[in-house]
């Protein structure tokens, strides 16, 4: 399959894996990826069987079902529980627990919840459900924040008003920034965000080296582009270089999509602070909807309990995403934690790194990597 | 290695035997209210059948959990087996490339026979129509199945209707039975496979769920992607003349797909199962697909495939077998089995890693069948 196929040669990922070890001698380095969707491709591939192995991938906050507090999930179900609403969300969101039920609960509960691809697709079923009020859950970083923006614009130039937001849009850079500040932090280098970083460019992530002196390369989705990322920061590393560099410039921009951010900046603004699951309360690292855009705002129409609910006692979700301790390392991990019964947000979403450890069996590999059978399928012919 | 690495990995292995001990656990039910999810045919649905029906229903025959039940009916005359098996169809939208509800209904059932190495013979049919139910879809429904059903060669003897008002359906749900005479006269099922054993796949995976996902129009994607949906007791029956008591385990991977399938082997026969993603054959436009939804095609449902567990020494001989017929030309040896670690399967990546291949878990496409 093109663009697909060639980012998955077993041969290049191998050779590229050698010059990481040579590059890096042996020490061992721990490097950041900030993006869920990198956990995602890491766990699916098993990237970490083919790097060295003093390379250890350290999984950030960068899965947007993952960073949302349990009090914001409750206020979904509350607006969703509302007579008159069809209340739209992203799969993903569906088995997300608060701390009464997930969305799917509500849904078994008599809700009318219906899972959307796109915000387009629930603009469209308020044009088809004049009668009713279709509310969009609203997650994500700068990824999905511009779609979210124009379809609220579309809405507006076509006057529809019974289609509502709930915006829960999170920004990566001041979560990134949590990271570097917090005490346990012990980071060599950083993959970047591929997805955000084609809307918001490469500037904001400046900072990470020229104050941290962290080495940062903005990284794509595919095996090869997770390690050719890898290897660019152990490259610098090697070097003495301490830049931000763009590994996935097919995509990336360096100024970043000009359009995409002006639609953002005229729909949204930054709230004062927003709590993330795990990492607390964060100045400024949160959108909502400008004043002008009221009568699109569900957080305005509906009366939400807006509660703070705390975590599970037993969930260690939070360092799991500053990666302080590793997904199997957490006291209820494929336990009382599992993807059919999460406790935690990470357990949930194919992007959080505790499913991702989970359904993809890393955790046995976790330390000395001799848990599993090593398969070794085609030297034993055993498979064409 | 030092004290803290040694420390380090003692944890590592306790922490693993506890998940892996709590993987193995029976199943159990915490929820509350029916979700889509017990649907999904994935950990759910077996959560719900290990939890409210097998204790209510318990007995030898049915704990197999097998596509078919299969006994000796005393007074037939010894020697041949009959299998025994139900399914329900609600599949949305009813009419979609490649197939409809209708011949869904025939196949399904069938191919639940064709599992346990029978011929199927005899098929009942019970219709619950939604009030205001076009009887122009009836007919072509109607038409459709008896179509299926002269292709399988099995006969529709036995049926019953209902109507439900309207809002209380949708459109149609249709349940078959089937009764079906096993020839084989070794044990065919998911508690048979053994290590050392092929994994055999009879073509392409994921083109029914795929077809069906497109065809409810919510994506705007255009592929040309056909539901696979087909009777394989054909197939099974030129494998069994070509490998005989060589073939261990037969299972049509429907919802769930491939990876929950296996699971569900691995589990009942208490071994392993390795596999190479190279080998497993992907339509170009179900990849496609898959990657821009983010699904596994893995877990993704089929209508008209096979996975045949064979003894290696006959490995070969099945293939080219499975190959010879319409229905298995794009057949291949997927993986293998063994003994450790037991219940669980894992996969030799595309890049060269390894991962473990688990259960669907939540149901990415609801109502597929």
């Amino acid at each position: 399959m093109k663009y697909v196929d060639e980012y998955r040669d077993e041969e290049l990922i191998r050779n590229l894996s050698g010059e990481i070890a040579r590059l890096s001698g042996g020490q061992p380095l721990k490097i950041m990826e900030v993006c869920g969707g990198h956990t995602h491709t890491i766990y699916k591939h098993g990237i970490e069987d083919v790097l060295p192995s003093n390379i250890d991938m350290v999984h950030g906050p960068g899965c947007p079902v993952c960073v949302l507090p349990m009090g914001r999930i409750d206020d979904a179900i509350a607006i969703a529980h509302t007579e008159g609403v069809i209340f739209t969300t992203f799969g993903d969101m569906m088995r997300v627990p608060g701390s009464k039920g997930s969305l799917l609960d509500a849904r078994a509960a008599g809700a009318d919840v219906r899972f959307v691809y796109s915000p387009l697709d629930a603009l469209k079923l308020a044009r088809q459900n004049p009668d009713k009020q279709v509310v969009f859950f609203a997650i994500g970083f700068e990824t999905t924040a511009p779609s979210t923006a124009l379809t609220l614009l579309r809405a507006q130039a076509e006057g529809i008003k019974n289609f509502l937001i709930f915006c829960n849009h999170v920004t990566i850079i001041p979560a990134i920034k949590a990271i570097l500040d917090s005490p346990d932090m012990r980071l060599d280098g950083f993959l970047g965000p591929g997805h955000v970083s084609m809307v918001i460019g490469l500037r904001p992530y400046t900072f990470i080296a020229r104050n941290y002196h962290k080495p940062v390369v903005i990284a794509g989705f595919e095996p090869l582009d997770i390690v050719e990322s890898v290897y660019q920061v152990v490259k610098q590393l090697h070097e003495g270089r301490i830049e931000v560099e763009n590994q996935y410039s097919r995509v990336v921009r360096p100024e970043g999509n000009r359009q995409a951010l002006a639609a953002m900046a005229r729909t949204m603004e930054l709230r004062p602070f927003f709590e993330w699951r795990g990492l607390g309360f964060i100045t400024h690292s949160a959108l909502k909807l400008r004043p002008e855009f009221a009568d699109w705002d569900a957080e305005v129409r509906f009366a939400v309990p807006g509660l703070r609910v705390a975590d599970p006692k037993a969930c260690q979700c939070g360092e799991v995403l500053k990666g302080v301790i590793k997904p199997w390392e957490c006291k209820v991990f494929g336990t009382a934690c599992t993807p059919e019964t999460p406790i935690g947000t990470c357990m949930v979403s194919s992007e959080g790194a505790c499913a991702a450890y989970y359904n993809y069996g890393r955790f046995s590999m976790a330390a000395g990597r001799t848990q599993l059978p090593v398969l070794n399928l085609k030297a034993e012919g055993g498979a064409p | 290695m030092n004290q803290d690495e040694q420390t380090q990995i003692a944890k590592v292995i306790e922490k693993i035997d506890r998940v892996r001990q709590t993987r193995r656990q029976k199943f159990h039910l915490r929820d509350e209210k029916i979700t889509l999810s017990h649907g999904s045919g994935g950990k759910a649905t077996h959560n719900l059948i290990e939890s409210v029906f097998a204790p209510a229903f318990s007995n030898p025959m049915l704990e197999r959990m097998d596509d078919s039940a299969t006994f000796e009916l005393s007074g037939l005359g010894s020697g041949s087996r009959l299998a025994f098996t139900t399914d329900s169809y609600v599949v949305s939208p009813l009419f979609f490339p490649g197939g409809d509800i209708g011949k869904l209904a025939v196949h399904g059932t069938v191919n639940d026979l064709a599992m346990a190495g029978a011929q199927p013979l005899y098929l009942s049919a019970g219709f619950i129509l939604e009030e205001g139910f076009a009887i122009a879809d009836l007919r072509r429904i109607a038409a459709s199945m008896a179509a299926a059903a002269k292709e399988a060669g099995v006969s529709i003897v036995t049926g019953d209707t209902k109507v439900v008002q309207r809002g209380k359906g949708d459109g149609v749900y249709i349940n078959t039975a089937g009764i079906g005479v096993v020839k084989a006269s070794w044990p065919i099922g998911q508690l048979q496979a053994r290590p050392g054993d092929k994994v055999l796949l009879s073509g392409s995976v994921g083109d029914h769920g795929i077809a069906i996902m497109l065809a409810r129009e919510a994506l705007d994607i255009e592929a040309e992607i056909q539901s696979d949906t087909a009777p394989l007791h054909e197939l099974v029956a030129t494998l069994l003349a070509a490998a005989g008591s060589s073939v261990h385990c037969l299972k049509d991977p429907t919802r769930g797909g491939v990876a929950t399938a296996l699971n569900e082997i691995a589990l009942a026969s208490e071994v392993s199962i390795a596999l190479d993603q190279n080998a497993i054959p992907v339509r170009p436009e179900v990849r496609g697909a898959c990657e821009l939804l983010g699904l596994d095609p893995l877990t993704i449902a089929n209508e008209g495939k096979l996975l045949a567990l064979v003894a290696p020494e006959k490995a070969e001989a099945a293939l080219a077998a499975l190959r010879s017929h319409p229905f298995g030309r794009d057949a291949t040896i997927i993986g293998d089995v063994r003994a450790e670690p037991i219940g669980m399967v894992f996969l030799r990546t595309d890049i060269g890693g390894t991962r473990v291949l688990d259960m669907l878990v939540g149901d990415p496409l609801p109502r597929i069948c």
